[in-house]
């Protein structure tokens, strides 16, 4: 079988267990009703779920995937308190200016959950990405230093390392 | 009894936030920072309000759908930030006069 309709059909399954989570399992309608709409779902969208063979380690993935999410949480719990205190100081003290970093991941999906999670990081906002340099612009409320090295360090470093563990 | 004390206290913690999002919205200079206000606090707060209504609610269809709508929040709001942001900077909306460095205007130029 292919790799796109192996994506296909996973595409398919978990569209067909959220249809399930959300209406009444019991009545037919919903469930005819929810198999036609998986197979549009999977025929038009379905292959971008899974691009790569491997499939090696996936328990261990799946461990990783588990400690970034909890690592964002708490990531995200910082940021919000900092936000809060930046704008109830009567000064305002911000410090704001774009900086670049840059990153070792290289597949698309990879830098995409990373820029989403700079954005919902302390002080940090994604906006733009060099795949073919593998560097990101961040907009900080709070530049400390103007170096590449410095900014990469602060900044990314805090997610990639759990981030290849996870896709690469 | 203590479902309701959780679930309460989420949506009151959810409400806090989005207020702080809020305010961070007016009183933040440009376009860039009230972007780092609106997606970071308005994301936690919105998600915390979702995540009291589905401790209230249990498994149902109901709390599913706060799940799946945090999930939703969670992957749209960077990205929309993303989109706004990129777009302002081509559209040469200029940085706030606090700004220090602006190594994106820089390595654009130099193209």
């Amino acid at each position: 079988m292919s790799l796109k309709n192996r994506s296909r059909i996973t595409v398919f399954f978990l569209s067909l267990l959220v249809w399930f989570a959300l209406t009444d399992i019991t009545n037919l309608q919903e469930v005819i009703l929810g198999i036609i709409i998986a197979i549009f779902v999977a025929l038009i969208a379905g292959h971008f779920l899974i691009t790569t063979e491997k499939r090696k380690h996936i328990f261990k993935r799946i461990g990783y995937a588990l400690l970034y999410i909890i690592k964002f949480l708490w990531e995200i719990i910082k940021a919000n308190v900092h936000v809060a205190y930046l704008v109830v100081h009567p000064k305002v003290p911000i410090n704001p200016g774009i900086v670049k970093i840059k990153t070792k991941l290289t597949k698309e999906s990879a830098m995409t959950i990373l820029a989403n999670s700079i954005t919902l990081t302390p002080g940090t906002l994604t906006v733009d990405i060099n795949l073919e340099k593998q560097e990101l612009y961040i907009h900080c409320i709070d530049v400390h230093s103007k170096k590449i090295e410095d900014n990469t360090k602060d900044i990314g470093n805090r997610f990639e390392k759990i981030l290849m563990e996870v896709f690469e | 009894m203590i479902r309701e004390i959780i679930g309460f206290g989420l949506i009151y913690i959810g409400v806090v936030f989005d207020f702080f999002g809020v305010l961070g919205l007016i009183r933040l200079p440009d376009v860039y920072n009230r972007l780092q206000a609106a997606t970071k606090s308005v994301t936690f707060g919105t998600g915390g309000i979702l995540l009291g209504i589905f401790v209230l609610q249990g498994f149902n269809n109901f709390g599913f759908k706060a799940i799946l709508g945090i999930i939703f929040i969670f992957l749209a709001s960077p990205t929309a930030a993303h989109a706004i942001s990129h777009a302002s900077h081509r559209s040469n909306i200029k940085l706030d006069e606090k700004t220090v460095v602006d190594q994106y205007a820089e390595d654009n130029e130099n193209k």
